[in-house]
């Protein structure tokens, strides 16, 4: 069973090629992942607050939700 | 099948004593199996048993095996192959092949789920209690309006998706 006109396969460093593999991964993923939750989820969401609060009158608001009856300590 | 792999090695820490390696029903089982049943199982976590396959063995591979304390290279090609059965019984082909018992445990699995679907179907027609008023559809729909009168989570939630001029969900 000579081994003359196979190629050797790779006996050395296959632990450092795994963890190198490995670290380059999860550094892609992990950034890839931070940035598409900004650009998905924080982005939008900060969005939305600041067009809330751009024409936000708190005091229309409340005297709907008095109109409306919830307030114990109000009519 | 792994129990029977574990307890060989349970087994052979224990030498004195013990010969061989035994399966889970112990001695009180009977040692020599009828056939295709053997006490050797090799599996892909544990391919190689302490114990040869073929233990009792004919004059002719009693021959065999003294044939193979000598050179090995006076071994034909057949030859290594009997000896090779005899210690191992199947190649890692062989023991490695694929059966179709998956669709026996899906089946019994699914099985099992519509079982117990009529198990929960029963015990909602004979068990359950009555339903608290809470869960009636006219104290939701003013549990809903309430919540929608206090303006709950008016940004991105409940009362984002409410149109308050037309009095209906917005498109």
């Amino acid at each position: 069973m000579a081994s003359g006109a196979l190629t050797e396969p790779q006996v050395h460093g296959l632990l450092a090629k795994r963890l190198w593999f490995h670290i380059v991964g999860a550094f892609v993923i992990s950034l890839g992942v931070a940035a598409c939750y900004k650009f998905a989820v924080a982005e939008p969401r900060k969005k939305a607050y600041t067009d809330f609060h751009r024409n936000y009158d708190s005091m229309k608001d409340f005297e709907e939700m008095r109109k409306a009856g919830i307030f114990q300590s109000t009519k | 099948m792994f129990s029977r792999a574990a307890w060989s090695l349970v087994l052979r820490n224990r030498r004195h004593g013990t010969r061989g390696s035994h399966g889970p029903g112990g001695i009180a089982r009977g040692e020599g199996k009828m056939p295709p049943y053997t006490n050797y199982y090799a599996q892909r976590s544990y391919p190689m048993p302490d114990e040869p396959f073929c233990t009792e063995l004919s004059a002719e591979q009693q021959a065999l095996k003294d044939k193979e304390k000598g050179s090995w290279t006076q071994l034909s090609h057949a030859e290594k192959v009997a000896l090779y059965r005899l210690q191992f019984h199947e190649t890692f082909a062989e023991m490695n092949r694929r059966s179709n018992e998956w669709k026996t445990v899906v089946g019994c699995v699914f099985f099992f789920c519509g079982f117990t679907a009529l198990l929960i179907w029963w015990q909602h027609v004979y068990v359950f209690p009555e339903k608290p008023i809470t869960l009636t559809d006219e104290w939701k729909a003013r549990q809903l309006q309430r919540i929608l009168d206090m303006k709950g989570n008016p940004v991105q939630g409940l009362a984002s998706c409410w149109d308050y001029e037309k009095k209906q969900w917005k498109k």
